[in-house]
């Protein structure tokens, strides 16, 4: 410090005042941004050059000498970030001024390929990208990771994420921390990873980045000074960023001198070449024609190609320890390359990489096709969207009222919806997809039913299977933990609908003068289908929500069944908490009764719990359905209209002798 | 044995539009009288031929207000249907009429061209309800038009009257009931207020600005009804049709009974055989609808067909039940046998569980005399239709006989 100071003489008479130090530091800092800013003008003149040299060669794939990377000149890291606070955008601005894409306008958010993705603002499907960086007269290979953006993945963040050995941690400088932000920061926290915070969209009219520094603070506990506040859009400050990766992010340790470990972070299907696996090297070297085995599977492969990701594919004859790149080796369905899973050599194995597991539905639906005939091309479509997404589990079932079709089990209801749309959009597929429920759990009674049932705690997905209470010790139901980021003017109104959602307070903590961070416990059932909707429309947009996941809890359940006079419609029947019970009950009745067609009889509908009716609704038979007169012999429209409403008679179910139509049915099983 | 049909001839222009009225209507401007009369002779003569019907039960003139035409039209018309066929003296031929002081006038000049039934569009005897339907006659002419008609042809007119108007509760409608009873000749047809889209009255009840009863109260008004004409005697033979002393409709017994039918005139609608072409399946056919088009197609071809859809045995059944349960006497075995002779009723309907179930519920009637709906079911008869309907579809599956047969 004093050798700083001494230059600037006119300080010297003020060294021991505490206030010129602080000046001093802040000048400095100045001094620095200006300073950056014109090492930012010279290197992205040197980009351009490089763009210029690549293009003029742009038919010829660049090959890569992997063995010039070793491991202290690699750094492999991923950026995290709430929704739209401009992951993709540093991306791409990271991949031009490296030189892996070209500055232009067809090849905006390059890392986002899918439509469904580009539409809602997120990352669902990661996109890795190599990237060469010269710094100090050294060239490094910076390896971005990218991650699913949505906790919903929260399994497959943080398998991505223990690829890396640092992370991006981007915040809008207009929004702030949000709910997701958080999420993701305590996955990194968790990992031990080294965390930079990016302050991005510094360029916006209401930009307050000294509020968003302050926040970071506060609710991270790292320090303002480490924040780097950039545009990504226009460039602002991005080379800073690409500096501190390189100075902030440690490299991997590993060593090429030990035996192959490859994790698996990322897997795709390309139906000419098979599965696509996405790995990081923790040890050792791996090349062309090497047989490797999944851990996890205890099966071999072979070998057919690797190479590393720019994000297009660029084979090479071999990967190092601490490289990330792709392999492709034969294997037929993405479930061969499960994420997290270990790769070893075949004469060498290794201990697996801890953290491993199968991926977990939290969330199901049942999808049937619009109409049976359609059955085959659904299925046909299923099978393909799932061969690139092996976190959807799948089986059969049928319903008496929709016909077959299938139960689908997803991580969360965003992978729910993503799937879906891209279900319609890529297939185009018309289907209908009941309201999505959560696994419940019972613990049975005695050795006896544990016999029967071949384990202690049974999994419960559909109604029908729900065991009597008599048999069971208790029930339990999935909680997750959600966070929760507003404006305080809406902390009352959240509050009182997350207490509606039988929520629990673990804690509200102000992360800066106006906003609340809060942290509930929460039934996934009670957040599944509406929670994020209303939170979304009581704070007027600004609250945002994401939660993770927290296990099983006891829980007081009933299954309730729906009556049409007085015969039981098995597929109505629904698992709420018995404190729900009344509320529901009601609720469906009232929905059954508005879709079901008055008829020439009264009809009532009834909730019930065992043999205790709980609601009823009354629909009202026709008195009187005739047309008056029928005009000159002109009865072509009649005829029409009859013969239209015998049609459609036959697409309903009988129930005693009730028509109920198909749209009864999925009025009260679709989410709205 | 005769090949028989009655005619309906549709004459389409009017004064002006009612604000409830979606049939095939004109504002002429400049009508031509000459023009459509020979028009409508030489469509007549001209589907006569077709059909090879060689007797013609009754003639219907509806429109539209074919009481506008000249009564020189309407002998016209019937010279030409008794030139090309055998039409009784007593044959029954309905003129309806709108009951302005100008219809009035004419009432004598038309039964002296050959109408000797009347049926009178008097549809209110409210004034305010005369106005929000948009009528051009008041109460009183209507009265007066009903009092000249029954002079003319005594037990011979037929009153149509609506309910379920705007603003319209039970006891009123039932005291309007007792007035024309007081008036009425020994017919009168019912009819509720059907809000058609694209008619004005349509968009004033969907903007709010009237509003019609609910359904509770429509069905009490028609039991009402129902139940006011039985004790003056009248009978119920269809679903809107009373008649007292058996002045039933001739004309609309046929359709009712599916008998052939030709239509004549723009838009008008008809059921024959076109054995002339060599034909031998029943066509369900449509004039075209506009008075000029149709006038340049009837100069040029003799007729203005703008459709013809042949009815298969399936559909041609499909229509006899849905016309003959209408009726409160239904459909007897010998009528059923007439259009489906290798399957009697009982076998079509007889086995079926829902057709059993709607006569438990006591809506339908199937015994020794035939199909019927009982009081309750008639009332109810757009419920019941579709499943039998369903019904009859299955029976014809189930024997394998295509549609197309």
């Amino acid at each position: 410090m004093m050798s700083l100071l001494r230059p600037h003489g006119l300080f010297l008479p003020f060294i021991k005042r505490l206030t010129d130090i602080k000046v001093c530091r802040v000048k400095r800092r100045s001094q620095g941004c200006t300073y950056n800013i014109t090492v930012i003008r010279h290197r992205w003149m040197k980009s351009l050059g490089s763009v210029r040299d690549l293009s003029s060669s742009a038919t010829e794939k660049e090959t890569f000498d992997m063995s010039k990377f070793p491991a202290e000149r690699i750094r492999n890291f991923s950026i995290i970030a709430h929704i739209d606070h401009g992951k993709s955008t540093l991306a791409d601005r990271l991949l031009e001024m490296t030189g892996a894409i070209a500055k232009t306008a067809s090849n905006k958010q390059v890392l986002d390929k899918l439509q469904v993705e580009r539409e809602r603002g997120i990352t669902v499907k990661a996109q890795t990208a190599s990237l060469f960086y010269q710094h100090h007269g050294q060239t490094y290979l910076l390896n971005l990771i990218d991650t699913p953006g949505h906790v919903d993945f929260s399994y497959e963040v943080s398998r991505s994420i223990s690829a890396c050995q640092g992370v991006l941690l981007i915040v809008d400088a207009n929004q702030g921390i949000q709910a997701q932000t958080v999420a993701n920061f305590y996955l990194a926290f968790e990992a031990q990873l080294a965390i930079i915070p990016v302050i991005n969209k510094i360029d916006l009219k209401n930009a307050d980045p000294e509020r968003v520094e302050k926040q970071i603070e506060t609710v991270f506990d790292i320090p303002k000074e480490e924040c780097i506040r950039i545009s990504a859009k226009l460039g602002t400050n991005v080379e800073q960023v690409l500096q501190e990766v390189v100075k902030r992010i440690p490299p991997p340790a590993v060593r090429v001198e030990d035996p192959f470990k490859g994790l698996v972070f990322d897997s795709t299907f390309d139906h000419y070449r098979g599965v696509v696996a996405n790995i990081a090297l923790f040890g050792g070297r791996v090349s062309r024609g090497d047989r490797i085995v999944s851990a996890h599977l205890g099966k071999s492969f072979e070998v057919n190609e690797l190479g590393i990701l720019r994000p297009d594919q660029h084979p090479t004859e071999t990967l190092y320890a601490g490289q990330v790149g792709y392999v492709i080796a034969g294997m037929k369905e993405v479930k061969e390359a499960q994420i997290g899973d270990t790769l070893y050599l075949h004469k060498q194995p290794v201990e697996a990489l801890p953290g491993f597991k199968p991926a977990k539905p939290m969330v199901f639906a049942g999808m049937y096709p619009m109409d049976q005939s359609e059955y085959t091309a659904l299925r046909s479509a299923l099978e393909k969207l799932t061969l690139n997404d092996s976190s959807v589990s799948i089986q059969k079932d049928s319903s008496l009222a929709l016909g077959a079709g299938w139960r689908l089990g997803f991580l969360g209801l965003l992978h729910m919806e993503v799937f879906n749309q891209r279900l319609e959009q890529e297939y185009n597929a018309s289907v209908i997809i009941t309201a999505p429920t959560v696994p419940y759990k019972a613990v049975l009674a005695s050795a006896k039913l544990i016999k029967e049932y071949g384990e202690e705690v049974i999994t419960i997905i559909n109604p029908a299977q729900f065991p009597d209470k008599s048999k069971v010790l208790e029930y339990l139901e999935p909680m997750v933990t959600g966070t929760i980021i507003t404006p305080d003017d809406f902390t009352g109104k959240i509050m009182t609908l997350c207490q509606g959602r039988r929520g629990i307070q673990k804690n509200m903590v102000y992360i800066d003068d106006h906003r609340v961070m809060m942290k509930y416990v929460f039934p996934l059932n009670e957040i599944v289908v509406d929670f994020y909707d209303q939170l979304k429309s009581m704070s007027s947009g600004y609250a945002s929500f994401d939660y993770e996941d927290a296990g099983y809890e006891a829980a007081d359940l009933i299954k309730m069944d729906f009556l049409l006079n007085g015969q039981p419609v098995e597929e109505l029947a629904v698992i709420v908490h018995k404190d729900k019970a009344y509320s529901s009950g009601k609720a469906i009745c009232e929905r059954l009764s508005n879709s079901i067609p008055r008829q020439m009889f009264e009809i009532a509908v009834q909730a019930a719990i065992g043999s205790k009716i709980i609601a009823r609704e009354t629909i009202k038979a026709f008195r009187k359905n005739v047309l008056a007169k029928c005009y000159g012999g002109d009865i072509t429209r009649k005829m029409k209209l009859l013969k239209k409403q015998a049609e459609g008679k036959k697409k309903m179910r009988r129930i005693g002798n009730i028509d109920v139509p198909k749209d009864a049915f999925i009025s009260v099983l679709k989410r709205k | 044995h005769a090949v028989e049909a009655s005619l309906y001839v549709h004459w389409p222009y009017c004064l002006k539009r009612c604000s409830y009225c979606n049939f095939n209507k004109y504002i002429s401007r400049s009508e031509n009288h000459d023009t459509m009369t020979e028009c409508l002779q030489k469509e007549t003569e001209t589907l006569l031929k077709l059909s090879q019907v060689s007797r013609i039960t009754s003639v219907f003139f509806g429109g539209g207000t074919p009481s506008l035409a000249q009564p020189s039209t309407i002998a016209a018309v019937l010279e030409t249907v008794t030139k090309n066929s055998n039409l009784s003296d007593l044959a029954e031929v309905t003129l309806e009429v709108n009951p302005t002081p100008a219809g009035k006038a004419r009432l004598k000049d038309f039964t002296l061209a050959g109408v000797n039934r009347f049926s009178i569009g008097v549809q209110s005897l409210n004034a305010d309800h005369l106005r929000i339907l948009g009528r051009d006659h008041s109460v009183q002419h209507a009265l007066q038009t009903v009092s000249e008609a029954r002079k003319l042809c005594p037990g011979r007119v037929s009153v149509d009257i609506m309910f379920a108007l705007p603003g319209q509760s039970v006891s009123c409608w039932q005291k309007q009931l007792e007035e024309l009873l007081y008036v009425c000749d020994d017919h009168i047809s019912l009819y509720q207020l059907t809000l058609e889209r694209g008619t004005q009255l349509f968009k004033q009840v969907e903007s709010g600005k009237l509003s019609v009863p609910g359904d509770e109260v429509t069905a009490i008004m028609y039991k009402t009804a129902c139940r006011v004409l039985e004790e003056s005697g009248f009978h119920q033979y269809e679903v809107s049709n009373f008649a007292r002393n058996n002045a039933v409709s001739e004309h609309n017994m046929g359709y009712w009974r599916g008998h052939q039918y030709i239509g004549v005139g723009p838009g008008a609608h008809g059921r024959f055989v076109p054995h002339g072409d060599g034909g031998v399946q029943r066509e369900a056919r449509t004039q075209t609808l506009e008075p000029d088009v149709w006038i340049k197609e009837v100069q040029s071809r003799g007729r203005g067909t703008r459709r013809r859809i042949t009815l298969h045995h399936l559909q041609l059944l499909e229509e006899v039940l849905v016309m003959g349960l209408r009726m409160n006497e239904g459909i007897t075995h010998q009528h059923w046998e007439l259009f489906s002779p290798e399957a009697n009723l009982q076998q079509v309907f007889g086995k079926s569980a829902n057709i059993q179930e709607l006569q438990g519920g006591r809506f339908l009637i199937l015994d020794d005399r035939g199909l019927r709906c009982s009081w309750e079911g008639l009332v109810l008869l757009d419920s019941i239709l579709p499943t039998i309907l369903l019904e009859l579809e299955m029976f014809f599956h189930s024997r394998g006989i295509k549609r197309t047969q």
